[in-house]
């Protein structure tokens, strides 16, 4: 049984199409997955993403806990910062990829996955040492994101003060009025913001975003979007790029793994895991096909890995893909086959990102 | 939703025109409606039989492939070659585009005129709600 977000209702009354995901019922698109992406790429658009996780740490060991669970380095950050970072096992695999919102020295918000939270919840408080509590608050919280390069002139009609730089939060802003920690934060590879507010005013939120928008040509946008938006700019999706069995060398995540830390989960087996022998790549079709999640991609007659995610991309208007190669084949240039449903379809590795925003 | 008066449809939402021992194969509104924005088609050859009841090839939105079901039996006289460059074109006008023309037919599905079409579109409403 499917839960609803607090935004359920306008997303029907929208016309939203709605459909399950990790547990929640949400709009997978409104007028059409290339219209939104277009919009949100040439305008803005509006994300209900209130499924995702937020859990809260408390205390004050909370940094020594946030450096022990994710790879990467906490130390030295300022408060109103946020850092992306993998949070690995043992083994040096992912359990989740996460963004800390740094709240205070013994405050720190942490935004997980929609379906990892119950998993990432477990794991945390299964872990936390010393003075440190962890918060499940994804309750209290609703999220909507707005994304695209007209995001910040909407913003401005609705709140006097908004983070400047990217990756840079205020925790006590406000939009329409309503509290809202206020995040320039996003998963489009457009400039936007990320608004947690309490999932009571999340409705009176979306209408005056919306509002707001309009003259702008601001759209609500659905799943489908956010997936091939997130897919163009080459950012990764855990249960895809990320995995248990996936570490963030493998990945690609280098800079977010700091292994001159005194300690952390994983740190040990990620000592010995480069060099990698496989690695997150971008392929460019170059027959006829699109390669989608799972197909597997060979070099000559060799099997040398398989596409984690992969669509026809609106904006740039080719179909392309990440695969997760042998290193043998990552050189951008490099010519492979990937099997789509029988047909073998030639492709390149491309490198990455397949978009990136020009201001 | 649109359903011309002057084809027949499959309950797997194909239309075909019926001329003497020809046939012209489509995908109705209602089809290009649930699908999404496609973006990849894949057809037959000019040449190749096709069998009704069988995937005489697909379609592709962003999200996912799905088959599109010949509604007669014959040899593939013709490819529309537009809809590989502008699958859109099925989205925008899909009673204009169309698939294949198929010659020698030999036999077909159970066909449904447009009122009955109607009425299992109605029933499949019903259904969703």
């Amino acid at each position: 049984m499917e839960r609803k977000t607090p935004l359920y209702d306008r997303h029907v009354a929208l016309g939203g199409r709605m459909v399950p995901f990790a547990g929640w019922l949400l709009p997978v698109q409104y007028s059409g997955v290339i219209a939104e992406h277009m919009a949100v790429r040439t305008k803005c658009g509006l994300f209900d993403v209130s499924h995702m996780g937020e859990l809260i740490l408390r205390g004050k060991d909370s940094l020594s806990n946030v450096n022990r669970l994710l790879t990467n380095d906490f130390s030295g950050m300022s408060v109103g910062r946020a850092r992306y970072s993998p949070m690995c096992n043992e083994k040096g695999g992912v359990v989740d990829d996460l963004i800390v919102y740094k709240m205070s020295d013994t405050c720190y918000f942490i935004v997980v996955n929609a379906s990892n939270k119950d998993k990432d919840a477990t794991w945390i408080s299964g872990h936390l040492a010393g003075d440190c509590t962890m918060e499940d608050a994804s309750d209290r919280y609703a999220q909507i994101a707005l994304q695209g390069p007209k995001a910040e002139i909407i913003l401005k009609k609705l709140t006097d003060k908004l983070p400047e730089k990217n990756y840079t939060f205020l925790s006590e802003g406000n939009v329409a009025g309503f509290s809202a920690i206020v995040s320039r934060t996003g998963y489009t590879g457009e400039d936007g913001f990320e608004l947690y507010c309490d999932s009571k005013e999340a409705p009176a939120v979306w209408d005056a975003l919306l509002e707001a928008g309009k003259e702008e040509g601001l759209v609500p946008c659905g799943l489908g979007a956010r997936d091939t938006l997130r897919l163009e700019a080459a950012m990764p999706l855990y249960g895809h790029e990320l995995s248990d069995d996936i570490n963030p060398y493998e990945a690609v995540l280098d800079m977010f793994v700091k292994p001159g830390k005194p300690d952390f989960i994983g740190k040990t087996a990620l000592e010995t895991a480069k060099p990698v022998k496989r690695r997150r790549v971008g392929l460019e079709m170059t027959g006829r096909g699109i390669a989608r999640e799972g197909c597997l991609v060979y070099g000559g007659k060799t099997l040398v890995g398989h596409v984690s995610s992969g669509t026809f991309c609106p904006y740039l208007s080719k179909a392309v893909a990440m695969a997760l190669l042998d290193v043998s084949c990552q050189e951008p240039g490099t010519s492979v086959t990937v099997d789509v449903r029988g047909r073998s379809v030639e492709a390149k590795v491309i490198s990455l990102p397949f978009y990136k925003r020009t201001k | 939703m649109s359903i011309p008066a002057d084809l027949l449809y499959s309950k797997t939402h194909e239309w075909v025109k019926i001329e003497e021992s020809a046939a012209t194969v489509g995908l109705t509104d209602y089809a290009q409606e649930k699908l999404g924005d496609l973006v990849f088609v894949n057809l037959p050859a000019v040449g190749d039989e096709v069998i009704a009841g069988e995937p005489l090839g697909d379609v592709e939105s962003v999200k996912a492939v799905s088959d599109i079901y010949c509604p007669v039996s014959g040899s593939v006289a013709a490819v529309n070659e537009e809809l590989m460059d502008a699958p859109q074109v099925i989205n925008e006008t899909p009673y204009e585009a169309w698939f294949i023309r198929v010659e020698g037919v030999t036999g077909q599905e159970d066909l449904l005129s447009p009122e009955e079409y109607e009425a299992f579109l109605a029933t499949l409403e019903k259904e969703e709600e």
